[in-house]
């Protein structure tokens, strides 16, 4: 039934720019603060206090801008957007409506090896609002009060095309624009602490119908799984109304993730009038050419650039590449450990299995780590000298990635050096073959298990740290002697 | 002559002469202000103890800058680090700031002395103080009539030598009317030239600090004191500002002056207009060449004013909502009521008439129909000027339709009251300087000659008007008030 239907989604992101200071004053905007303590009479949107632009929120939305293919305008304006609420102390926000910064951009994703081009509508700078602290939920506060920090913020927000058509292609332009984010330097994009915010536009339609159906945003997506899931249900919901022979109606609604539903919070009817109109204490933003090709020249390489280098020069797989880019912390760490151990395969495979498998364990990015390349390097070494095996490798590192210590360190303080003697192993073995008779009898009747059990006991024995090949070479030649 | 009646250039001389000490000065400011305050009403809050204390430690420790010593006021708009800023509004009844506007900040750095704090329309929304949460200043010329407005305490306290200059600010004429009305000068800045910063909105694209004096050359003093760029207006100009007191000489021969038949016509009280046309014959005998011209947009000027300022003023005002500051409804249980409680109580009459016409005109559906054609015709009126100023240096008119008003006198006709800014409005929709200086009397309530410039063309303007000034008296009458003789 669902194959009558398309998917179609377009995703609004809010992005707050790493400058130091805020948009409009000379706030810090450093995150985590104590409540108000990153507030001037600006901000606070105190009587006779004006904005004044900040050139590098400029110059990060400019770069932004390029990163993303989008044309720069050469003159941009700020208007205000009128609307009251406490934790907006002008009672207006200062946006870009009529004329943003960047328009007309794209960036490619790649979902199951199709590869798929998305368009975006513009980017435009704006400011931040403050934080309301309720006591226990919003309906039910005795008061609530108001966190001023985050007031003023420098804000972009990139609205797409809607040219996506499943959960999947959203979180897959969502994942690329964030790495390309990064890579610019632009933002730290962290969901959790709310520095990349996402809504998405989601609509259902008759496959092969031309106009766009019934729009409804969600909002309130704080991971990328949340993004997915909530797009998903609310895609089925959709079908489900329409089914049903009900009309869906144009509205808000927000991601229980908790209960893993959307639920509505307000529909079009009660959309408020903005009353967009040009700031008039804020002269148009004039941008020339110049100052576009110095940000240009001033560009590392993005995402798209270091996929085709890696599948290029290093001759890794196209998925190795793209797992590898989401994060210019975790290629930095790639690139650092194939300068030292030229074998770019095996240092993806532990990048993108061991290394990716404890951040998710602890829910952290590889720059929060204390692992660095240079000790992931010096274990590869050890593996390839045979110093230890590389079952006995994946303890080492997982204590490596918890306390920072060196690999040696580590096997020295817990004896975990591989045993290559083969006297101390051929005195184990005969004790071992010694022991299980049965077995040694199952052996000789051809069946192949019984070998791996002499392996299981021997490594028992070692608690793992018996040399493999070694192991393999000894038992063999024991047990044809029975 | 009484040291209350003296212009800055005189009191300077005196101080510098040490014939008079600063707290001599203040001393006999502050006795003035005792004895005719309450006729006039221009104060809504008086610094008599800074004042005596500033007074204090400039005798103490004289410095040589052109207005140290020298008493003046403040409108009650203009931000005061520490001192009570109300905006003549209930909502601002009990507001300290804790920052100074630019222009406070540079007449503090002067070494200033300040009386006070004065009246004005509630957040400079009217044209006779009447708006005024507190008080209606009375004109010192004639007690039954209004000082002007919005900045009419600052001009009530000139020319009542309540103060030696004050500052106001001009939005559609806020500062030349007043003047106008009370016998003195009053400069409008270009747009940009003197910092907004601290000075609360009223139409953030029309607002502009200026000078209320009692010559030509006190206001060139003054604003030498105040134009110059501020990193903290992003609407303010990076010029070279020339110093307006060095240099004027009042010759004007050969300076081409405009007059616009449509400020003559119609509109006009023929009195004013009359008075006006005698002053630009004596400009042509001082050497001038005087030429009638048309500004042909100049009837659209005050519907666009009307629509473009209400709209801005709307959402300026939107702040004002019982959450971070000044008046709250602590009574409400829920923002909602927060809000509305908050705002009826606060604002006046005018004020939310403002907001309500701004808001109408800035909805979604009203947007291009009034606010964007409002900007269209605001593009016209400045390329009209801009037009006329490829062939003239200076434009005259009346600064007002008529002399001062009674108090009440248009209470029910707000359209008829709103006409009074017919003359001064279009010089705040092309960013223009403007300067209104006493022409003469009719009835015994003075007239005002509006001459309005090029962009920063300050200089020229002060020249122009100091010509008309010194070939004649006007600027030396001053009011009977009080124990005058």
């Amino acid at each position: 039934m669902n194959r009558e239907y398309e998917t179609v989604v377009g995703l609004e992101v809010h992005v707050e720019l790493k400058t130091k200071t805020k948009i409009f004053c000379s706030c810090s905007t450093e995150f985590g603060a104590e409540p108000n303590t990153q507030v001037c009479p600006g901000c606070a949107g105190f009587p006779g206090t004006l904005p004044v632009l900040n050139r590098k929120a400029v110059e990060y939305a400019i770069k932004t801008g390029l990163a993303l293919n989008c044309e720069i305008a050469e003159v941009s304006k700020f208007d205000r957007k009128n609307y009251f609420y406490p934790d907006l102390p002008k009672a207006y926000q200062i946006s870009q409506y009529y004329m943003p910064i960047c328009k007309n951009g794209h960036l490619d994703i790649e979902v199951e090896e199709t590869k798929k081009r998305i368009g975006i509508t513009r980017a435009h700078l704006e400011e931040d609002a403050g934080k309301l602290v309720h006591q226990g939920t919003i309906t039910s506060t005795e008061y609530s009060l108001v966190d001023l920090n985050r007031g003023g913020m420098a804000l972009l927000e990139i609205v797409s095309e809607p040219d996506m058509r499943s959960a999947q292609e959203a979180r897959a332009y969502l994942e690329n624009l964030r790495a390309i984010l990064l890579f610019a330097g632009v933002s730290d994009c962290k969901m959790q602490e709310g520095s990349l915010r996402c809504d998405a536009n989601v609509s259902v339609r008759p496959r092969g119908q031309t106009e766009l159906g019934t729009r409804v945003e969600i909002k309130n997506l704080n991971s990328f799984r949340a993004l997915e899931k909530s797009i998903e249900y609310e895609v089925r919901r959709q079908i489900n109304a329409i089914e049903d022979g009900e009309e869906l109606i144009q509205e808000t609604r927000t991601w229980d993730e908790e209960k893993q539903v959307t639920r509505a919070m307000r529909t079009k009817e009660d959309a408020q009038d903005y009353r967009y109109f040009p700031d008039p204490d804020l002269a148009p933003v004039y941008i020339s050419q110049e100052w576009i090709a110095q940000v240009s020249e001033s560009m590392t390489e993005l995402p798209n650039q270091a996929r085709q280098r890696l599948v290029n020069d290093c001759g890794l797989p196209e998925y190795d590449a793209s797992i590898l880019t989401l994060t210019p912390a975790t290629l930095k760490f790639f690139d650092e450990a194939i300068t030292k151990y030229n074998q770019p395969k095996i240092v993806s495979n532990w990048i993108m299995g061991e290394l990716n498998r404890l951040l998710n364990v602890n829910n952290m990015e590889i720059e929060d780590s204390r692992l660095v390349a240079g000790d992931l390097v010096e274990l590869l070494k050890l593996i390839d000298a045979g110093t230890i095996s590389g079952k006995i490798a994946k303890t080492v590192f997982e204590e490596m990635f918890s306390t920072g210590k060196k690999p040696e360190e580590i096997i020295k303080e817990k004896g975990l050096l591989q045993i290559s003697d083969e006297d101390t192993l051929k005195g184990m073995i005969d004790e071992i073959v010694a022991a299980n008779p049965k077995v040694v009898e199952d052996y000789k009747n051809g069946k192949e298990k019984a070998f791996g059990f002499f392996v299981g006991q021997l490594m028992k024995a070692t608690r793992g740290q018996a040399n493999p090949a070694i192991v393999n070479k000894l038992l063999q030649e024991r047990l044809s002697r029975e | 002559m009484q040291l209350y009646d003296l212009t800055i250039h005189e009191l300077t001389a005196l101080i510098k002469e040490r014939k008079v000490s600063a707290h001599e000065l203040t001393r006999a400011y502050l006795q003035r202000i005792d004895e005719v305050e309450e006729q006039v009403g221009a104060f809504i809050t008086r610094t008599d103890e800074l004042a005596l204390q500033q007074a204090g430690d400039f005798d103490n420790n004289p410095v040589d800058k052109p207005l140290a010593g020298i008493p003046y006021g403040l409108k009650d708009n203009i931000c005061t680090s520490g001192i009570r800023t109300t905006g003549a509004s209930k909502m601002l009844e009990d507001f300290v700031p804790v920052y100074n506007a630019r222009v406070a900040a540079c007449l503090e750095d002067q070494q200033g002395i300040l009386l006070g704090k004065l009246n004005l329309d509630e957040f400079g929304m009217g044209c006779s103080t009447e708006t005024s949460a507190f008080q209606t200043t009375s004109n010192p010329w004639d007690l039954q009539r209004v000082a002007g407005g919005s900045s009419g305490g600052s001009a009530a306290a000139v020319a009542a030598g309540e103060v030696a200059y004050s500052l106001g600010t001009d939005t559609g004429g806020s500062i030349r009317q007043p003047a106008a009305y009370c016998g003195l000068v009053g400069l409008k800045p270009t747009y940009g030239l003197v910092s907004r910063f601290g000075a609360i909105a009223n139409s953030s694209s029309l607002d502009q600090v200026g000078v209320i004096t009692r010559d030509v050359k006190d206001c060139a003093l003054v604003l030498s004191a105040i134009a110059g760029y501020d990193s903290q207006d992003g609407t303010s100009a990076k010029i070279n500002i020339p110093d307006y007191f060095a240099d004027l000489s009042g010759d004007i021969k050969g300076l081409k002056i405009a007059y616009p038949r449509e400020y003559f016509r119609n509109s006009t009280d023929t009195a004013v207009a009359r008075q006006v046309k005698r002053a630009l014959h004596a400009y042509e005998q001082m050497g001038a060449i005087v030429e009638e011209v048309s500004l042909p947009h100049s009837e659209y000027a005050l519907p666009a004013y009307y629509i473009i300022s209400r709209a801005e003023a709307s959402t300026n005002m939107a702040r004002f909502d019982g959450v971070q500051f000044g008046l709250r409804d602590v009574k409400a249980d829920n923002i909602v009521d927060l809000y509305a409680n908050s705002r009826a109580a606060g604002f006046g009459a005018e004020v939310k008439l403002r907001i309500l016409l701004g808001s109408y005109v800035l909805s979604s559906d009203c947007y291009e129909t009034y606010y964007l054609k409002a900007m269209k015709v605001r593009r016209l009126i400045h390329d009209d000027f801009t037009r006329i100023f490829e062939n003239y240096d200076i434009i005259v008119t009346p600064t007002t339709p008529t002399t001062a008003f009674c108090r009440d006198e248009y209470r029910g006709n707000l359209l008829s009251l709103y006409r009074n800014d017919i003359l001064t409005v279009p010089v705040n929709m092309a960013g223009l300087p403007g300067i209104s200086v006493p022409c003469g009397f009719i009835d015994g309530l003075p007239a005002g000659m509006q001459l309005i410039g090029k962009p920063f063309q300050e200089k020229m303007l002060l020249n122009a008007a100091l010509a008309f000034e010194q070939a004649h008296d006007y600027y030396k009458a001053r009011p009977a008030l009080g124990g005058d003789k």
